[in-house]
């Protein structure tokens, strides 16, 4: 089995997010970036795959140079090979766009997605990216076991969760729930040696234009000071008269 | 050229957030001169989906569509859309939503913002306000495809009452057998969802165990809340990942969040931060939650907590 996760680099959880004078750019100064934790949990599987049904994980990225970094991570984690796509990812659409001839001249059977990424929280990448290439999609996917060519999904959904089955090729968004919090690894050194030869591959072609465009951002305006209350019943008064919300 | 909305219903019934998304889609036909047509693939009846704003409804017919499946939902949308030669099909923040529209997207080869939350800024071209990096910021968007795909934040519009009877038609999609088939379901049929709930009672690390949960449940139910827990609550094990919320679990946007021993860490307020009221209750009066709520009691949850329910049942009393 060959398996393609789509890591997205995004900055760290803890960033605080600012943008340039303009408004009109992420400002990156400081930010760390990591690999985006949906795929992580992603990637975590696929390496499960690997190591108990002998699959090859490959791992893409779209974006620039900076990205290699974040590729290399996962390369140490225990993914085989990357590949970088030297496309400045836009919007989604691009990004799919972008992914998608990799992933049919690979000829993987299983491509690992995350959900959203947590910087730009698009959530539509890998639904795209199915369509684009023809493949079964599950989202918000948390869980995956593959018997020959059948998968079976568990999906969560709104109160619930439902348990589907689908052939491969398939395209799954995913969370956690692939695999637990703690089966996470942090690269060791024999990992981060082994990386550094591991081949990274980078990909010039262009896809199309995008088809949005970010004009501005904004943060959200300062909060006012928190109103402390002593006991319950205050409480109770203020969001029934004051915030009307009980 | 119209505007279509994708009207979910669970066993019939139109759940605020559909509601929500057709007064979204009138405000937006009447500034585009156009009408809101409510595409729906259950028997729907046009007058309640009219007093919401829909002009008309349109009733997808086909047996696949009996259950949800993502890729038969967004080849009918598609079809249906292409068929009313509509300019925007708006779509709800649901997990169904979420998961199709993206193909209805590559379908139409139309731009998809999600997220949405508030009415556009632009018609010329389509600009959209739409919160990014899990909620810490916002970001104004152009589409420059013929076709949009906008997806609707809960609770970012409101509902709207209109005096419109919307007249039924029906139309019937050719659709492809779904590659993925649906084994089993396992939905708590009596718990409020977060995706829905108003109000959420959340719980974090300082409840000190699962055995203590009694009386978050019993505060959830006293104000028909969805219960809600921190990421080391779920990664402990002693709440379910569902209830997981934050930038890395669910997002919450409800009307009333209240916190109950949650510190109130960057990933944690990322996740809750557009409910509208925010509520802390923590023994530590330099928890960084303190300065992202409304309204906070420093105080040891085994105390106030009972007290709080035990005023909510007296207030609830009075006020019936
Ligand atoms: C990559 C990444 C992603 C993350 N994503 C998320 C996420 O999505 N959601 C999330 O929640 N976290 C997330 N976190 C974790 C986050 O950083 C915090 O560790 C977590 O939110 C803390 O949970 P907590 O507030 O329940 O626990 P703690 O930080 O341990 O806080 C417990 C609080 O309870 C208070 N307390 C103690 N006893 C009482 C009492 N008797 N009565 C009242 N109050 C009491 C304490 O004063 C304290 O403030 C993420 C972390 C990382 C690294
Ligand atoms: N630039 C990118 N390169 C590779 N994969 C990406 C990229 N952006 C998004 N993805 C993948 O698509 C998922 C969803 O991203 P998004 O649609 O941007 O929220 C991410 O979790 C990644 O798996």
């Amino acid at each position: 089995m060959k398996i393609l996760v789509c890591i997205s680099h995004v900055p760290d959880t803890t960033s605080k997010i600012n943008f340039n004078a303009d408004q009109t750019e992420f400002d990156t100064s400081g930010v760390q970036y990591v690999i985006n934790p949906n795929d992580e949990f992603g990637l975590t599987r696929a390496l499960w795959f690997k190591e108990k049904q002998g699959a090859t994980v490959h791992v893409a990225n779209v974006g620039g140079s900076e990205t290699e970094p974040t590729l290399r991570k996962a390369l140490a984690i225990g993914a085989d090979e990357a590949i970088r796509v030297d496309q400045t990812a836009t919007d989604g659409y691009t990004v799919a766009q972008a992914l998608a001839p990799i992933v049919k001249e690979g000829q993987y059977d299983l491509v690992i997605a995350g959900r959203e990424s947590i910087d730009y929280n698009g959530g539509m990448v890998p639904g795209m990216l199915a369509k684009l290439c023809g493949f079964s999609f599950v989202n918000t996917c948390i869980g995956l076991e593959i018997d020959g060519n059948t998968a079976t999904a568990v999906r969560e959904i709104d109160g619930g969760k439902e348990t589907l089955k689908t052939e491969l090729p398939l395209i799954i968004g995913g969370q956690k729930g692939l695999v637990e919090e703690s089966d996470l690894r942090i690269p060791n050194m024999r990992g981060i040696m082994q990386a550094r030869t591991k081949p990274l591959h980078v990909k010039t072609e262009q896809s199309a234009a995008a088809k949005s465009q970010t004009l501005r951002y904004e943060k959200p305006a300062p909060k006012q000071a928190v109103t402390l209350v002593d006991n319950a019943e205050q409480l109770i008064n203020l969001l029934h008269n004051e915030a009307k919300v009980i | 050229m119209p505007i279509l909305v994708y009207a979910e219903s669970d066993q019939g019934i139109y759940k605020k957030s559909t509601q929500e998304l057709i007064s979204f889609g009138r405000a937006m036909a009447d500034q585009m001169n156009t009408e809101v047509i409510a595409a729906v693939t259950q028997d729907a009846s046009g007058a309640e989906l009219g007093q919401y704003g829909a002009h008309k409804v349109l009733q997808l017919e086909h047996q696949a569509l009996s259950d949800f499946k993502a890729e038969n939902v967004a080849e009918a949308l598609s079809q249906a859309a292409r068929a009313v030669q509509a300019s925007v099909i708006i779509v709800s923040s649901s997990a169904n939503s979420k998961y199709m529209a993206p193909l209805l997207a590559v379908d139409l080869e139309a731009g998809y913002v999600p997220n949405i939350v508030g009415l556009p800024t632009s018609y010329t071209p389509l600009t959209v306000p739409h919160n990014v990096f899990t909620n810490k910021a916002s970001a104004h968007t152009a589409l420059n495809s013929d076709i949009s795909v906008l997806g609707l934040s809960k609770n970012a519009y409101g509902v709207h009452h209109y005096e419109t009877s919307a007249e039924i038609t029906t139309h019937n999609p050719e659709l492809s057998a779904s590659t993925v088939e649906v084994t089993s379901t396992d939905k708590a049929s009596n718990k409020v969802m977060i995706a829905d709930a108003e109000v959420v009672v959340s719980a974090g690390r300082g409840l000190k165990g699962p055995e203590n949960w009694g009386m978050i449940e019993e505060l959830a139910e006293v104000m028909g809340a969805a219960t809600a827990c921190s990421k080391p609550v779920s990664d402990l094990g002693w709440r379910p990942h569902s209830e997981h919320v934050g930038q890395t679990g669910k997002p919450v946007a409800a009307n009333l969040y209240i916190a109950i021993g949650i510190s109130g860490a960057i990933q944690h307020l990322a996740g809750i931060n557009s409910s509208k009221v925010k509520v802390v209750i923590n023994t530590d009066p330099e928890a960084p939650f303190f300065k992202a709520a409304d309204y906070g009691i420093v105080g040891d949850a085994f105390e106030v907590v009972p007290d709080l329910i035990q005023k909510l049942k007296e207030f609830q009393a009075q006020n019936a």
